[in-house]
């Protein structure tokens, strides 16, 4: 193992590793706020009244939990290529080759899979916020927007947030898979590394302390964050 | 759609089916063994014991299997000179042993935490009893602590199940053709995703609803007899006796 490769520069490959972890990062972030906008809307649509809505959800969250990530991004970035391609050909007489950004497919894809997870965490928190308060709310005249926003959501964000933040862990090791598509992030600057170096095993270690890096920060914020939740609940 | 071509295309894909199976089959045994011995070394009041299976779990847990499986298949080129001379390299350089390694690692380190739950959720009562009557540790084990441990693991594990039929996918990346490795050869050669899509992921939500319902079969068989199911077990007996 040779660590000068990783000096800062051009000399070696510490500033492109780096720049890989704030690509991960960044797209990891972005699927990760799709997948809580797309679970709480799932959640919405479990929890309502109309049985079409119910199972749309349903059918959602059991199809992608069920399916690998790495199958679902081989059919957004080759099937949206296609389309990309299709459209541009039929509406605008271009014929040549597009193709959809790959940070989007990635994003698009983790924050798929992060939507159905969080789908079922967020439903769970909201079924667990006790009758009587959205009663109470309604007995002191607040509206549907009010009750929303000052009932239900600071509660269930403070029930959520384990869940939530387990999903995150996953959506960060998850946005690993978009290098498969040429995304360059840690391991694809990894990848790029190893072959340019004859190094592999010293850049994947680099690439493996990077994610346990990124991990247990994170990790940390989350647990943070839930004690900063809790700050008004009585410990039993 | 044409459905000539989607035929082609399902028994192309249908083909990766056994690889797949065999991955997800061989990681999980090997894995369930490792995760016991993990799981009962984390437990354990001794540090020696108790902190490599931590750091083991920690590190498994906290990277990607991506990273963990290019560790192992292409890290491992780095050392070949030492892998030949300890006789080795004929493992490292098969990606069907890397490919095992690395899901049985990975799926070893989250079951053990899964069994981890279930050993200290054994009420202590039981245990108590059963030394009371003079069982020895390994029986204690073996009749209390392992039965009961399973019986409250089995629900979180058949999310571990499902899990690792997504993460066999994985294998693709280092040649190995199972069913998304032969998804993705027939996207590159046909481009036509959307087919191959309905065909993989039915074929991959079968193996799923498959393995749901058998470990629900096995949380049923597992859990206790309720006093109904005694009943009508009685009644049959009674039933056998009278038409003897």
């Amino acid at each position: 193992m040779d660590l000068t490769l990783l000096a800062w520069g051009d000399a070696g490959w510490g500033d492109q590793m780096a720049l890989g972890a704030l690509v991960t990062l960044a797209v990891a972030i972005c699927a990760y706020a799709l997948g809580i906008v797309v679970g709480a809307g799932l959640a919405a649509m479990k929890l309502s009244g109309l049985p079409p809505l119910r199972w749309i959800a349903q059918a959602y969250t059991t199809v992608i939990r069920g399916i690998p990530e790495l199958l679902v991004i081989y059919l957004v970035f080759f099937g949206g290529g296609a389309a990309l391609r299709a459209i541009a050909s039929g509406m605008f007489g271009y014929e040549g080759y597009v193709d959809l950004p790959i940070f989007l497919t990635g994003t698009i894809c983790i924050g798929a899979s992060a939507g159905a997870y969080s789908a079922e965490v967020i439903r769970g928190a909201v079924l667990v916020v006790p009758k009587g308060q959205i009663e109470a709310a309604i007995a002191v005249g607040m509206t549907r927007r009010q009750r929303f926003w000052r009932v239900l959501v600071p509660q269930v964000a403070r029930y959520a947030l384990p869940g939530l933040g387990n999903i995150w862990q996953f959506t960060l090791k998850d946005t690993s898979l978009i290098s498969v598509i040429g995304l360059v992030e840690i391991m694809r600057q990894a990848a790029i590394a190893a072959g340019s170096t004859k190094e592999p095993f010293t850049f994947y270690v680099v690439a493996a302390l990077l994610y346990l890096g990124l991990t247990s920060l994170s990790n940390r914020g989350f647990l943070r964050a839930e004690s900063w939740a809790n700050r008004g609940v009585r410990r039993a | 759609m044409d459905w000539a071509q989607l035929a082609d295309v399902a028994t192309r894909l249908a083909g990766g089916l056994p690889t797949t199976l065999l991955l997800v089959g061989q990681s999980l045994l090997i894995g369930f063994v490792l995760a016991v011995l993990v799981a009962l070394m984390r437990v354990s009041p001794n540090p020696l014991l108790s902190a490599p299976a931590y750091g083991f779990v920690y590190v498994f847990r906290s990277t990607p299997l991506l990273v963990q499986l290019f560790l192992i298949y292409y890290g491992s080129g780095q050392f070949r000179p030492f892998f030949q001379d300890v006789g080795l390299w004929f493992l490292f350089r098969d990606a069907w042993f890397c490919a095992i390694l690395a899901l049985t690692l990975n799926t070893g380190a989250y079951t053990s935490e899964i069994i981890r739950g279930g050993i200290q959720s054994v009420p202590h009562g039981q245990l108590e009893a059963g030394r009371a009557v003079g069982m020895s540790p390994a029986q204690l084990f073996r009749r209390i602590t392992f039965p009961v441990a399973i019986r409250q693991a089995l629900p979180a594990y058949g999310n571990e199940v499902i899990l690792m039929v997504k993460a066999s996918s994985l294998a693709s990346t280092i040649t190995i053709l199972e069913i998304t490795g032969i998804a993705k050869t027939i996207i590159a050669q046909t481009f036509r995703p959307v087919e191959v899509f309905i065909v993989a992921g039915a074929l991959y939500l079968a193996i799923n609803f498959v393995a749901t319902q058998a470990i629900l079969y096995a949380e049923r068989r597992l859990s206790p007899a309720s006093a109904a199911d005694r009943a009508k077990a009685a009644e049959r007996r009674q039933k056998a006796m009278l038409a003897r």
